[in-house]
């Protein structure tokens, strides 16, 4: 066991392969934060940089991926602090609502909408998608790039052959593995 | 009429794109008319496909990711 563990340390990170494995995963976190693609692929950029730079600090009791995930949670943090300071002075109101013609009820009036499922639905929207991307990541490369092209960015058939040298019924048989691994990857409580 | 599990299966996948033809599709509803296999497999699959629009995937493009590589690469 000693010796195992000194030939193959369970603590090491593999940043060539960082982009090919977390880079979709860690994007769809940041948009769902920050709602602006062009933001979340920066602050994603960010964060793989900021993780070789602290390689030496991983301890290797999270998996590489959750390593990743704290560091952009701080840089989502960071991205919100800069905007922040950008706008000045917080803003105190005296009002207990900005509406004016709403006297007399006070906290009532604010409580969220019990019937209204808009938060509850996009937080499970977003667990699905991070869900459905990391079955993405495990499968074989060339699957996902056919199934991301083709289903995610919406591609024609005809594109996506050009693009990568292939023939439709390739393309297909490709479609057919990705979806079967996905359905079965994918835990039954989504269906 | 008659159409194989396989056939059936790859009209079913063409069709979660919009891609399979009338007569495509009217082959496929037949089939599934008598084969509880692949009747299960639409189904899960259709569900498989609203489920990912539901989830507003977003991908980085190959060309951007091929720019986080290189600018990993000079860090390394």
């Amino acid at each position: 066991m000693v010796l195992l563990e000194k030939n193959m340390p369970a603590y090491e990170l593999h940043p060539d392969t960082w982009v090919d494995q977390y880079a979709d995963y860690l994007f769809n976190y940041a948009v769902a934060r920050v709602s602006d693609a062009e933001i979340a692929k920066d602050l994603v950029q960010e964060t793989f940089f900021a993780g070789l730079n602290s390689a030496k600090n991983y301890k290797g009791d999270a998996a590489e991926r959750t390593w990743l995930v704290a560091i952009l949670k701080r840089k989502v943090i960071d991205h919100y602090r800069k905007i922040n300071s950008k706008k000045g002075k917080a803003e105190v109101r005296v009002n207990y609502s900005s509406s004016s013609d709403s006297e007399g009820d006070w906290l009532e009036e604010q409580v969220a909408d019990p019937f209204s499922k808009d938060g509850d639905s996009s937080i499970e929207n977003e667990e699905l998608g991070l869900a459905i991307q990391e079955c993405i990541s495990k499968l074989p490369k060339k699957q996902s790039l056919v199934f991301n092209m083709k289903t995610i960015q919406g591609m024609s058939t005809e594109d996506i052959c050009n693009e990568l040298g292939i023939n439709p019924s390739n393309l297909w048989v490709m479609i057919h593995r990705a979806r079967t691994a996905l359905m079965g990857c994918l835990n039954e409580n989504w269906f | 009429m008659k159409i194989s599990c396989e056939e059936a299966s790859q009209i079913c996948n063409k069709s979660q794109y919009k891609e399979a033809g009338f007569w495509q599709v009217l082959k496929l509803r037949l089939h599934v008319l008598t084969c509880k296999t692949c009747a299960k497999f639409t189904k899960k699959n259709t569900a498989f496909t609203s489920l990912c629009e539901k989830a507003n995937l977003q991908v980085l493009s190959e060309s951007e990711k091929e720019a986080m590589r290189k600018d990993l690469e000079k860090h390394l």
